[in-house]
């Protein structure tokens, strides 16, 4: 049975995105339902080592504290996922936490996630309402569509995903899984359509879908449960014909 | 000379700042977006239950009207009557909009959008997208925006902190001047017109339902600076929250509008199983005090029962201050589609299935009603600063209905975005007169010298200080001892503040220093809810004192005005009378 006395943590440390990582090791006093947040509040509270040496708080991103704004992932034990839903007493100890590998490090845990807004605006991934003034309801919808379109909606852009794919490298520069399964989402809205070859012309070429080898790493770790390889398959589909008949076309 | 492009900062990203920049982009604006945080992540993305907007899609009879007045009602008459009737009559167009801009609205079997029943009213009204509907509604908002960044429209500044306004000599606001969160290096920034969407103020009562960044800083800076600050002691506190470690996650309405019901074991210390005790022995209390209503009375008063029955009654599950909620009684297929969300929540945090036990929930800070004062184009006092969003005090009175805060919030950014491309498209253009080099002078002296104070004190445990004591004396039920002792408290919390010690100095990333600022904002803006509270002796809304437990038109149907004394280094007050000139106030009885 895990020590309910204490909680020890191993924290990959690094002061700046150009420092050289440490690691450093703390002992903190357990809590039921301690997460793994709430631990580094608790270290900001008393920064000190298992040591006894005096260190710096740890910088580490949240916001909503129940898993909705994607802000906390970083590797926990290894694997990638939320901190704030990563209850102490689940996780094997000493707790070793590092920053997501494949994303710049800002410091210690907090890393800089920019590139999956850079490709949400590359997928357009948006419905082209022609501007804010009443023109009425919106298109209707089935219960079904709509039970298909809000699972995807979910997506709260941890780039999860992204840190566990193999294909997700500097070499492949592959836009990843979250952007692949927005495409999906707007192209099936009925007026977010109107934008869909667009959005398959810019899933084409290098970086784009096709670097997927279907590893399914990305649904694994995925802490909102999106389909991402049932939306690749069916978006890969969708480009592949988009393909044939543009080049038809010419 | 009119300006046709004028530049527009917004500070907040969550709906209320999303809204306005939408807007200033189709108006011609420019908008340069500030936010702590990556504006996705916002606040905004926890509200779970829904929207509101009398759509009367359910054939029950409801207007607008009706809707107007259940707010009004439901807030105990403290809210100025046109905006609110103004909000009310535009909200099912902006359900239209969302519904347009893609977000996934619950359906009913024709297709057309599902609405829920949510507290304090009678009619289902409540549009929701699962159980996720604030998540929902930010995407779009958020998508629509990156469609303007990708134009050109936009500039985000995210990771960026606002410090304070930029005030020229007459007080006319310039620009702002913020912090970037990773090179920690202070500047101003130049604009026409700036729209503060910053939040409500949860983390000053240390642990609430808000997310991490929901300080208020802002909004103390602002009223530091001159903007006043209105109805501060109205504090909504839900009546369903989860209890945690480091926040209270909050159970939505929603679970009592699908029919979730509170009860409490009817025997002192009866520890069996929930399951196992029989309907008769268990005291569904809200049932029995409010017939009418049931478990869906507004907050205010739920949040008082399940207090009276817990402290009054000694009837806490486990002896602890904890109510069952229970929803085992609907079937599942039900829960998965219309309330996953949520229950998710619960299995994740608290280990339990709420499908097949129920959960335990105990009131919790939840909602600020007041807030920045504007008028009713939501300009502040100070000229070219407006505010939308739970930032400011407009349309919740003294007590926010469920599902009514999503639509203010929109709809204020609808209002605060034209008014504020209106106003500078009128602003002369600003002469450099050093008032820019000054403001951020002042704010790099601040950092300098936290950065140098080596005195004891923990900026993060004089938090948890102030979080018990408000929590403690500045919720359900207050007392003016109390009040006042809370007062005292919080200048010794002040002078405290002085001998800080931060334990981390580096310039890189350091988010002690960010936190330690907003402490002292926290610090200064709950001495204007304690005083505020202490001054109004009367009940009303959330706002509920044993010793005048009747509300009292006749001396506080009156917005609180507070505004900070400089000298004095504390706030003081003055009272308007609320317009009261579309329903004439009535006694509230649910
Ligand atoms: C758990 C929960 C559930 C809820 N459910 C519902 C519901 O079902 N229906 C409903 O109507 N309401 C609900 N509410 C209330 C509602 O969610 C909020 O009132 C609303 O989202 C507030 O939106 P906002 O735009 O005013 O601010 P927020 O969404 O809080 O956004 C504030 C923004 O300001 C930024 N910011 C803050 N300070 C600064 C600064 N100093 N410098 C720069 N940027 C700053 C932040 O980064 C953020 O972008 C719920 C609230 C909670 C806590
Ligand atoms: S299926 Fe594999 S390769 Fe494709 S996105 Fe997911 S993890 Fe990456
Ligand atoms: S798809 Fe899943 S793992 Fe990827 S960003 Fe979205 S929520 Fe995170
Ligand atoms: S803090 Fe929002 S997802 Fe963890």
């Amino acid at each position: 049975m895990a020590d309910q006395k204490n909680v020890a943590l191993k924290i990959k440390r690094q002061d700046n995105p150009t420092a050289k990582p440490r690691w450093e090791e703390f002992e903190i006093p357990w809590k039921r339902g301690m997460n793994v947040t709430s631990c580094l509040m608790e270290i900001a509270a008393s920064p000190v080592t298992r040591q006894g040496t005096a260190t710096t708080p740890i910088t580490y991103d949240s916001n909503c504290l129940e898993e909705v704004c994607g802000s906390c992932a970083m590797l926990i034990n290894g694997r990638a996922r939320m901190a704030c839903s990563a209850l102490v007493d689940q996780l094997e100890r000493p707790i070793r936490l590092e920053p997501f590998s494949k994303f710049p490090v800002v410091r210690d845990l907090s890393v800089d996630r920019t590139v999956l807004f850079e490709n949400l605006k590359r997928v357009k991934a948006w419905v082209p309402v022609d501007g804010t003034y009443d023109l009425g309801a919106g298109p209707r919808m089935s219960m079904d569509d709509q039970e298909a379109a809000y699972p995807l909606s979910r997506c709260i852009s941890c780039c999860c995903c992204m840190e566990a794919c193999p294909q997700f490298t500097e070499s492949t520069g592959f836009v990843g899984a979250a952007a692949i399964s927005q495409v999906r989402l707007f192209n099936t809205h009925p007026t977010g359509a109107a934008l869909k070859r667009e959005r398959l012309v810019a899933l084409m070429g290098d970086g784009g879908i096709q670097e997927c080898g279907y590893a399914q790493n990305c649904v694994e770790v995925c802490p909102k449960d999106i389909p991402l390889t049932r939306s690749i398959s069916q978006v890969g589909g969708e480009v592949i014909k988009q393909a044939l008949s543009d080049w038809f076309r010419k | 000379m009119a300006l046709s492009n004028p530049r527009i900062i917004v500070v907040g990203g969550g709906l209320a700042g999303l809204a306005a920049v939408i807007k200033v982009a189709e108006m011609g604006g420019h908008v340069d977006l500030f936010s702590i945080v990556p504006v996705k992540r916002s606040h905004s993305v926890c509200a779970q239950g829904g929207i509101n907007a009398a759509k009367n899609l359910k054939g029950e009879g409801d207007s607008t009207w009706q809707h107007f007045d259940d707010t009004i009602y439901g807030g105990d008459f403290l809210a100025n009557q046109p905006p609110v009737k103004d909000m009310c009559d535009a909200a099912p167009g902006i359900i239209d909009l969302l519904d347009r801009m893609g977000v996934p609205f619950n359906r009913t079997p024709e297709g057309l959008l599902d609405f829920r029943r949510f507290g304090g009213t009678l009619f289902n009204r409540t549009a929701f997208a699962g159980a996720t509907t604030g998540q929902q509604l930010l995407y779009a908002l958020d998508e629509q925006v990156r469609r303007y960044e990708a134009e050109g429209k936009v500039s985000k500044y995210e990771g960026w902190e606002f410090l304070s306004a930029v005030l020229d000599a007459r007080r006319v606001c310039r620009g702002i001047c913020a912090m970037d969160l990773r090179s920690m290096a202070i500047c101003t920034f130049p604009a026409h017109a700036v729209i503060i969407a910053t939040g409500g103020i949860g983390a000053i009562f240390g642990k609430s339902t808000n997310s991490v960044v929901c300080t208020g800083s802002s909004q103390s800076a602002l009223y530091q600076q001159g903007a006043y600050y209105a109805n501060g002691e109205f504090i909504q506190v839900h009546p369903t929250s989860i209890p945690g470690e480091d926040k209270l996650r909050l159970m939505s309405e929603s679970a009592r509008g699908e029919g979730g019901r509170v009860w409490v074991p009817k025997k002192p210390g009866d520890n069996r199983d929930p399951k196992l005790i029989p309907d008769g022995e268990r005291w569904y209390f809200l049932e029995e005090w409010y017939p009418k209503y049931g478990n869906l009375v507004p907050r205010d008063v739920a949040t008082r029962a399940i207090h009276k029955v817990v402290y009054e009654h000694k009837l806490g599950v486990d002896g602890k201050p904890m109510v069952y909620l229970d929803l085992t009684h609907i079937d599942r297929k039900v829960l998965d589609r219309k309330l996953e969300g949520i229950l998710e929540i619960y299995e994740k945090f608290v280990g339990d299935d709420p499908r097949d036990t129920p959960m335990k929930i105990f009131p919790g800070v939840h909602y600020t009603m007041g807030g920045l004062w504007v008028d009713f184009k939501q300009a502040t006092n100070i000229a070219g600063i407006y505010a939308a969003g739970e930032c400011e005090y407009q349309y919740h009175g003294a007590n926010r209905l469920g599902a009514n805060s999503l639509v203010s919030c929109i709809w204020g950014g609808f209002v605060a975005g034209p008014e504020a491309v209106k106003y500078a498209r009128n602003a002369f253009s600003p002469a450099s007169d050093g008032h820019f080099e000054a403001e951020q002078k002042r704010q790099e002296d601040i950092n300098a010298k936290l950065m140098r104070a080596d005195g004891r004190e923990n900026p993060f445990l004089l938090w948890r200080e102030l979080g018990d004591i408000m929590t403690q004396n500045c919720t359900v039920i207050r007392d003016n001892q109390n009040l006042r002792a809370t007062d005292a408290k919080l200048v010794e919390l002040l002078e405290r503040y002085q001998s800080i010690n931060l334990s981390d100095r580096t310039q890189w990333a350091n988010t002690t220093i960010g936190f330690t600022r907003q402490l002292y904002n926290m610090l200064q803006l709950a001495r204007v809810i304690a005083q505020g509270a202490a001054l109004r002796d009367e009940s009303r809304g959330a706002h509920y004192k044993p010793d005048f437990p009747e509300r009292d038109d006749k001396n506080w149907l009156k917005t609180t005005k507070a505004t900070f004394a400089p000298d004095a280094d504390e706030p003081r007050f003055e009272f308007e009378p609320v317009d009261i000139s579309l329903i004439p106030p009535r006694a509230r009885k649910y």
